[in-house]
């Protein structure tokens, strides 16, 4: 039976401060090399872990957290995000908390003095206004997602799971109070986590921004982080067939000449997921540009379209070599 | 932090069993909140009732809590609007067993009108799905959408307008689609990748193809089989094709009453197919390029009998075809078959009892190979005697939902 959340956040005490700018003792900040795209807000992660409690390494999937574990994500806009550190507007903190009866998702949002974030269960819409990296005035229509949605992407054969924590996407450096150190590392340092390898030895999602990695990586890493929570066989999108995690080697489950099955009007009438060397011919590109609900990929978690990854994917197309397969005839 | 831990432990207490409630709803400035809050509050046994009137709504909906029932006033007094809608690829999904919608409408969805995915025993039970603008490209998809589950009833189900199939059935399993009326979608019924689907006493008519049955490669489920199609109206399949290229259903020609693709054990009988300018039946081979060493393209142990055929097949709509009715005399038989009998080394052959007709037979020598075809036309074609497949048995309380 699936209890009742506390209605503030503040009831968690996971902050010293009413506006949760100060976290409590047992909260470590991290950040993911990958990241999912969320209208640009600004996200502000942490672990929270019981005392004596540690996690423990996967070398794949969601790092094993323990019962009574939490992990807990604001979501945010500067002001400006050319001065992303000032003026910093809370719209809400989702928690994902490890019961004994499994994961439970929970959004709080933000009341306009920034003082208290209550639960919305079902979802919610902000008005957010910012003005982007480029100097640009922009607007979203910022919405929070109902408890189900929260599922429809943290679900792996039906049951609510992280997607962030894993191994690979922590492998990278985060400059903690005491300077800059290895996430994994840091981790392994504080006690926190048992079993992990020297980073070195671990698994690392590139991180999809860093143009010294190579292009495939970081298109996959960017595709992993942003689609393969569906798009996987254990995921919401198993139906579709087409399958975006970054160890699927298949090229028909990656996309590549692969006929839509559900896609509606997302198919943008063309034919195929991808058509190597052709972005404009592809059906992932087409939905990653669209911010139009019914066409747009993902579902879910933005309503505007992410520039630069979708840059990223196009080039990718652009790159990806034809696979000279031969149509199947008899 | 112990406070934390003691708020973990305090939600996960058992609250005990309760009595089935009925959570009503009404119509009002923040419907979606409180229908939301509903379909998010109920508990299994709970009945969420939707008073009549008009919903307006900007976000989908979702339901993932079973044995639940969503009834609304009816089809024509309960709508929901998803006019406004700003998120999410359907109007309403349900990811829980046994659930049963009846009674209200859908309409507008910027996606799929009402989808369950990865379910058991959903039902969906004197409902309405609809874009109101009348047939668009830029209309959703499916209007009625389970897939991935097993046992599906639809009954008494209206949907128009739908971009790809009004009703469709994808990668499901135990299947009755019964007493339903498709109109104005591009394809009526589409029943895809799916194992044991009766589809009867419905009607399928202005639609571009009136009944689908398909399998596609790459997906989960594939091999669909054991579909029975039988006393439905097929008439008057007049609306021209308006699907999103690269869907499949793009490639049914307009005018089309029933077709099967790939898939195989199809019983077609005991229809009314009329007025479809096509072809009242066609059976063809999946022609796509497709990476998959599982897949036969071929339409295998297909049976057209004791069909009601009309007027069928007068101007048919794919390419090639007006020359090839001019062969004919004017006039495409009404049943028309690829003729592909054998696909790959699988030494699988195809066999057919096509007792309806005029037959037209292309003996194309694969799939798709429009210029091999020697067009041949015969009172009936095939001598074999596929077994039909078993009645459709639901799980009887479902069954007796649409009573």
């Amino acid at each position: 039976m699936a209890g009742a959340p506390a209605p503030r956040l503040s009831d968690y005490r996971l902050f010293t401060d009413p506006g949760a700018r100060a976290p409590n003792a047992g909260l470590t900040p991290y950040a993911l090399n990958t990241p999912l795209f969320s209208d640009y807000a600004l996200k502000f992660r942490f672990l929270y872990l019981p005392p004596g409690a540690k996690a423990a390494y996967r070398p794949d999937g969601v790092l094993d957290l323990p019962v009574g574990a939490a992990l807990v994500k604001t979501f945010a806009y500067p002001a400006d995000f050319r001065r992303p550190d000032e003026k910093v507007r809370y719209l809400e903190t989702r928690l994902l908390v490890h019961r004994p009866d499994g994961w439970a998702a929970y959004a709080y949002v933000w009341n306009e003095a920034q003082t208290e974030a209550v639960l919305k269960r079902a979802g919610a819409r902000i008005d957010v206004g910012f003005t982007d990296a480029q100097g640009r005035a922009r607007t979203v229509d910022y919405r929070v997602p109902n408890q189900n949605q929260c599922k429809e992407c943290h679900q792996l054969d039906k049951t609510l799971t992280p997607i962030g924590p894993k191994a690979r996407n922590l492998n990278g450096d985060y400059t903690y109070a005491e300077g800059r150190e290895n996430q994994l590392a840091h981790w392994s340092r504080l006690g926190l986590l048992t079993g992990a390898p020297p980073p070195a030895q671990a698994p690392r999602a590139p991180r999809w921004d860093d143009p010294a990695e190579p292009l495939d990586g970081r298109a996959r890493a960017y595709l992993d982080a942003n689609c393969a929570h569906c798009h996987n066989p254990k995921g919401a999108a198993s139906n579709s067939g087409l399958f975006l995690t970054l160890d699927e080697t298949r090229p028909a489950a990656i996309g590549i000449g692969k006929a839509p099955v559900a896609a509606g009007r997302g198919s943008g009438d063309l034919k195929v997921g991808i058509e190597p060397g052709h972005p404009e011919q592809s059906i992932l590109a087409y939905r990653l540009a669209s911010a139009e609900p019914g066409v747009m990929m993902p579902e879910l978690g933005r309503s505007i379209t992410h520039e630069e990854g979708l840059a990223l994917v196009r080039a990718w197309i652009a790159a990806t070599p034809s696979t000279s397969k031969p149509p199947q005839k008899p | 932090m112990l406070r934390f831990a003691a708020a973990v432990l305090a939600a996960t207490a058992f609250a005990g069993l309760a009595e089935a409630k009925t959570l009503t709803v009404n119509p009002g400035g923040d419907a979606q909140e409180k229908l939301q809050t509903a379909l998010l509050d109920a508990r299994p046994g709970d009945t969420v009732e939707l008073a009549a009137g008009r919903y307006e709504l900007t976000d989908g909906l979702s339901l993932d809590v079973a044995d639940v029932t969503v009834k609304g006033a009816g089809a024509d007094k309960t709508v929901l609007s998803f006019k406004g809608q700003k998120s999410s690829g359907e109007g309403l999904l349900v990811t829980s067993d046994r659930v049963t919608l009846r009674d209200f409408a859908v309409e507008d969805t910027k996606g799929d009108g009402i989808k369950a995915k990865g379910t058991d025993q959903i039902s969906f039970i004197g409902l309405r799905v609809e874009w109101t603008g009348g047939p668009k490209a830029t209309n959703g998809a499916y209007g009625v959408y389970p897939v991935a589950s097993t046992n599906v009833l639809i009954q008494r189900v209206t949907v128009k307008g739908a971009s790809d199939a009004g009703i469709y059935v994808g990668q499901s399993k135990n299947i009755v689609v019964r007493d339903s009326t498709a109109a104005f979608n591009v394809a009526g019924i589409e029943i895809e990748n799916s194992i044991g689907a009766d589809v009867f006493a419905n009607t399928s008519t202005h639609n571009a193809g009136g009944i689908l049955v398909f399998d596609l490669p790459n997906l989960p489920q594939m091999g669909g089989h054991s579909t029975r199609v039988f006393d439905n109206q097929v008439v008057d399949n007049d609306t021209a094709n308006f699907a999103p290229k690269g869907n499949i259903v793009a490639n049914v020609p307009t005018g089309t009453g029933v077709m099967v693709m790939a898939n195989r054990d199809v019983h077609v009988f005991a229809n009314r197919i009329d007025g479809n300018q096509t072809a009242a039946v066609m059976l063809v081979s999946y022609t796509q390029k497709f990476d998959d060493k599982t897949y036969n393209p071929l339409p295998r142990d297909i049976a057209v009998h004791d069909n009601q055929i009309g007027r069928n097949g007068w101007s048919p709509q794919f390419e090639g075809g007006g020359l090839l009715a001019m062969l004919m005399g004017g006039t495409l038989p009404p049943v028309m078959w690829d003729g592909v009998t054998t696909y790959g080394d699988s030494g699988e052959v195809a066999h057919v009892r096509l007792s309806d007709g005029p037959v037209l037979n292309l003996h194309l020598a694969a799939p798709g190979q429009l210029k091999t075809a020697k067009p041949t036309k015969a009172a009936t074609e095939g001598d074999a005697q596929p077994a039909e497949p078993r009645p459709v048995e639901l799980p009887k309380r479902q069954a007796d939902l649409g009573r």
